[in-house]
């Protein structure tokens, strides 16, 4: 009997009791449902235009972040740094399309999701390589981003908001809404749906391939840089954050892996969800759930909706 | 001019049937047992035994499990690891619960605990294919990892909350602990390695690994063919996890002689995953050849600067050898997807025919 | 399935009583029908064709046929036996065996393991013994390669034996496909469109076979073909599908005097 209350009564208690608390929880959760939700981006945008299953989405998170403190502390100054790291993910988009995807085209989908496990682990040295193996802290103030917290009274206690999680919100929302602006209403847009209905079609009306995996792949970095540093300002920025960063797969799963909209309510799910489930029952499993709580999910939904939750269902043919 | 096959003709199925139809291959797999059970212990200094033959065969091991799962059943999984951890704590608690038992024999029965995991992580791969199933293998591993640290009973409620492997003897000889020979240790990881790829190869040239080749090539086929997908589908994850497991309870027992969560983590189900892509998807031989890619590549690129007398940082050495596996990944995919296998094939073939080139 | 109901053809064939019986079946994908409350039946050890324009729902009816897609009305009965869904390794182990439209071979394995892929059921030997290779699995291993050996000569493959399917060209591909579609023994063979994209000469190499085998083996045919001609040449009975109804049944000769299916043939505005 007391492990039932323990499980179905006590948590709800918990909640009920203590207001605050629990509205800090479901902001926390809200916030890095948010981040999740930008991995998510990057990966449905290069799903989308390519077929790709861009493992490396995690990868480039940390690694445009690293590239741009360690671009900082190098001695340019912060704002230029910013303005670098673009220009580095934009080179990385060019050598992935040119040295990666053009010799695989055609190739089984499974090949190409194992040459971007290949280049996640080539980044991971390359940026450690480049930028060193310590772990950083980012350049929160020195770009501009608010610093410091708000305490707001909220039914008998307090809530404490990080004006950085604030900015995240903001910024998340402001990506999200102008790369949608982007791809339904100007010309590159049309191409890429195009592309991502049919390569072959899209080839006949003269789109060219190569180009739009460029533009997709950089817009991937771009959300990566914003991405990271929204992270790196929460945590530390090193290569640890892959483990996170894995995460958007269950968030993909959730979503469905070509669906903008997906992406974004998977990501709070998983957010709300893990925080919730590990503050309130975690305890009693023993804690650390964080680690495994977003992939059961995403398992356990699997098995009763294999497309998403925007996804369209498949009829296979033969 | 020396490998050929003419004048062998094969007169009955049973010749034409072997896994090794031409005298050179056979007279070669003679010499490589030769060479692993005479040679290498008579004359191997315990650096060589220890820190690259058996960490090889260990990994070639898993290799070939995942092999059966990614290459010859086209299941990935990013679960390699964690199975592997599986038939290590299993291994710890039966030799904790039977202490008087023969340590190799229980070595061999964790694998069955790993097998049963595994089978429960398949069983979504019934229902849902390819990518989809990366993410419940990484369930897999991420929540077994988490029982490795939370579930105390496994390490037997150590506050280091590692697992060490006692001193335990087979005939009188000490097979494991810290006062176990290298050698010793290298023939018996050696037999079991040897017998499994041995029982790996049946399965594979039989009705069972055809039809979890079918079940790759084209399932929709394989299952109007009359295979059923569950057996097939959940026989690969229990034989691939089944080699997992042994490898694993081999690590600690037979190399590493203890271990934590950390020994069985993510980066080791990549490990595997690219021993299996270097060395070829699909083929046996082709997982020792990935194994001692991987293995052998960290070696001797530590040894590399230091034959050139620069002293350059291990940390360093760390991250090119990063670089160099991810790149050397991604130029297989490109060059020959088939792996190191295929282009020992190639060369072979050439061999073959040679000095004609047709 | 009463000798009563068997006759002789004209090359001397028995053709006995329905070795199937397709009834009131239809099926549909969310709201798009494609197929609707059709029935006919399949003679013992003749060769029937399904015929129809693109999109008639001919192969969707070998896929109910053999249990990949499930009719929301309707029932199959197969030698006696009646049923409305199956799994398709059901059909098999029943003796349905079946090609292709588009060639569903396994890319990765040679002539010999996809001929011998189609003896899967016919192999009994357990875990154990396969694990083993030498004794009981092997005896079986070369009990059924001579079976596919066999085949392999009936079907002028041998110079392929061990070649990777995905190397060979369409038309052997489709050739081996019929190959592993033999090696069942099945009861019933289905070939969806054995002929697709094949020049005359394959076409009559292909014919010959289908024809060797309902008569050598005794098979019963059932296969969906674009080529009248040959539809004409070979087939005994033949039913029309056309939007997922069926318009005719009967001889080759009646149904091509049919006007609905000259209709459907020519684009009549329905």
């Amino acid at each position: 009997m007391d492990l039932l209350y323990d499980i179905f009564a006590d948590p709800f208690v918990q909640m009920a009791g203590m207001p605050d608390f629990f509205v800090q929880v479901l902001w926390e959760g809200f916030v890095t449902g948010t981040l999740y939700a930008l991995i998510a981006l990057g990966f449905v945008l290069i799903f989308k235009a390519s077929g790709v299953f861009n493992f490396a989405q995690g990868i480039m998170v940390v690694f445009a972040a690293l590239t741009l403190v360690g671009l900082y502390q190098a001695g340019v100054p912060a704002l230029l740094a910013l303005v670098l790291s673009l220009g580095v993910m934009g080179t990385l988009a060019v050598s992935v399309e040119r040295l990666v995807l053009r010799h695989l085209v055609n190739q089984p989908d499974i090949i190409l999701f194992m040459a971007t496990i290949g280049l996640s682990y080539f980044l991971i040295g390359f940026g450690e390589f480049i930028f060193g193996g310590e772990t950083k802290s980012m350049i929160t103030s020195e770009l501009g981003l608010p610093t410091g917290s708000s305490v707001v009274d909220f039914a008998g206690g307090i809530v404490i908001f990080q004006h950085i999680d604030i900015a995240a919100v903001v910024i998340a929302g402001i990506l999200v809404t102008s790369l949608a602006l982007f791809f339904s209403k100007s010309r590159i847009g049309r191409a890429l749906r195009a592309v991502a209905d049919d390569h072959q079609a899209a080839l006949s009306v003269g789109i060219s391939l190569n180009q739009i995996w460029v533009i997709v792949w950089f817009a991937a970095g771009i959300v990566a840089l914003a991405t990271g540093i929204m992270w790196g300002a929460r945590s530390d920025v090193s290569f640890a954050l892959q483990i996170v960063a894995l995460k958007a797969l269950p968030v993909l799963i959730l979503g469905g892996f070509t669906s903008v909209p997906g992406a974004i309510v998977g990501g709070l799910i998983i957010g709300f969800g893990e925080k919730i489930f590990e503050v309130y029952w975690g305890g009693l499993l023993g804690g650390g759930v964080e680690g495994w709580f977003a992939y059961v999910i995403a398992l356990i939904f699997l098995l009763f909706r294999p497309q998403g939750l925007f996804g369209e269902k498949i009829i296979e043919r033969i | 001019m020396i490998y050929r096959e003419t004048g062998q003709f094969k007169t009955n199925y049973k010749a034409d049937n072997s896994i090794f139809p031409i005298l050179q291959d056979r007279i070669a797999i003679i010499f490589y047992l030769f060479v692993a059970f005479i040679v290498i212990p008579a004359f191997g200094s315990d650096f060589f035994i220890n820190s690259m033959m058996i960490p090889f065969l260990i990994f070639a091991l898993a290799a070939i499990g995942l092999n059966i799962l990614t290459g010859f059943t086209g299941q990935i999984s990013l679960g390699t690891g964690a199975f592997m951890g599986v038939g290590a704590y299993s291994c710890y608690k039966l030799v904790t619960i039977f202490p008087d038992t023969n340590v190799i024999f229980l070595i061999v029965i964790s694998g069955f605990f790993s097998a049963a995991i595994g089978m429960v992580f398949g069983l979504p791969s019934l229902r849902i294919k390819g990518f989809y199933l990366v993410v419940t293998t990484l369930a897999a591993q991420f929540f077994l990892e988490w029982c490795f640290i939370r579930i105390e009973w496994l390490y037997n409620y150590n506050t280091s909350g590692a697992i060490e492997v006692p001193r335990r003897e087979v005939f009188n000889v000490i097979v494991t602990g810290p006062e176990a020979a290298a050698v010793t240790q290298y023939l018996v990881v050696l037999s079991i390695v040897v017998a499994m790829t041995w029982i790996a190869s049946n399965l594979i040239h039989g009705r069972i690994g055809r039809s979890w080749m079918m079940i790759r090539d084209m399932d929709i086929a394989a299952e109007l063919m009359g295979v059923r997908p569950l057996y097939a589908k959940l026989s690969a994850f229990a034989v691939s996890s089944f080699y997992a497991g042994v490898a694993g309870a081999m690590m600690v027992f037979m190399w590493l002689g203890a271990a934590e969560v950390e020994s069985f983590d993510v980066n080791h189900s990549f490990l595997i995953l690219f021993m299996v892509i270097i060395g070829g998807l699909g083929s046996i031989k082709g997982s020792f050849l990935g194994a001692a890619f991987i293995w052998m590549l960290p070696v001797v690129l530590r040894a590399f600067p230091k034959a050139l007398g620069l002293d350059v940082p291990v940390a360093t050495v760390e991250h090119v050898n990063f670089m160099i596996i991810g790149g050397l990944i991604i130029f297989f995919l490109i060059i020959e997807p088939n792996g190191l296998a295929r282009i020992w094939a190639l060369l072979k073939q050439k061999l073959r025919v040679w000095p004609f080139p047709y | 399935m009463s000798s009563d109901q068997s006759t002789q053809t004209a090359d001397g064939r028995t053709i006995g009583g329905p070795i199937m019986e397709v009834k009131d079946i239809s099926l549909k994908f969310g709201g798009v029908t494609a197929i609707k409350n059709i029935s006919f039946d399949i003679n013992e050890g003749e060769i029937r064709a399904i015929i129809g324009p693109n999109g008639a729902g001919k192969t969707s009816m070998l896929n109910v046929i053999n249990g990949f897609y499930h009719p929301q009305e309707g029932q199959i009965v197969f030698r006696g036996e009646a049923r409305t869904a199956m799994r398709p390794y059901v059909a098999a182990s029943q003796g349905i065996s079946r090609t292709f439209q588009n060639v569903a071979l396994f890319e990765g394995m040679s002539t010999l393991d996809n001929i011998m892929a189609g003896r899967t059921l016919k192999m009994k030997k357990n875990f154990f013994w396969q694990m083993l290779r030498f004794g009981p699995a092997e005896v079986e291993e070369f009990e059924h390669r001579k079976v596919v050996e066999e085949i392999i000569d009936f079907l002028e493959i041998q110079a392929i034996r061990k070649t990777p399917v995905g190397r060979l060209p369409y038309g052997l591909q489709k050739r081996v496909e019929l190959g592993r579609a033999l090696a069942a023994e099945p009861s019933l063979l289905l070939l969806d469109e054995p002929m697709a994209g094949m020049n005359v000469e394959e076409k009559e190499d292909m014919s010959r076979f289908i024809l060797d085998v309902n008569d050598q083996f005794g098979t019963t045919i059932a296969l969906i073909e674009h080529d009248m001609g040959v539809v004409m040449d070979i087939a005994d009975r033949v039913v029309v599908l056309d939007y997922g109804q069926k318009i005719a049944d009967g001889l080759p000769a009646e149904v091509q005097a049919n006007q609905d299916v000259i209709d459907a043939y020519l684009g009549v505005a329905h």
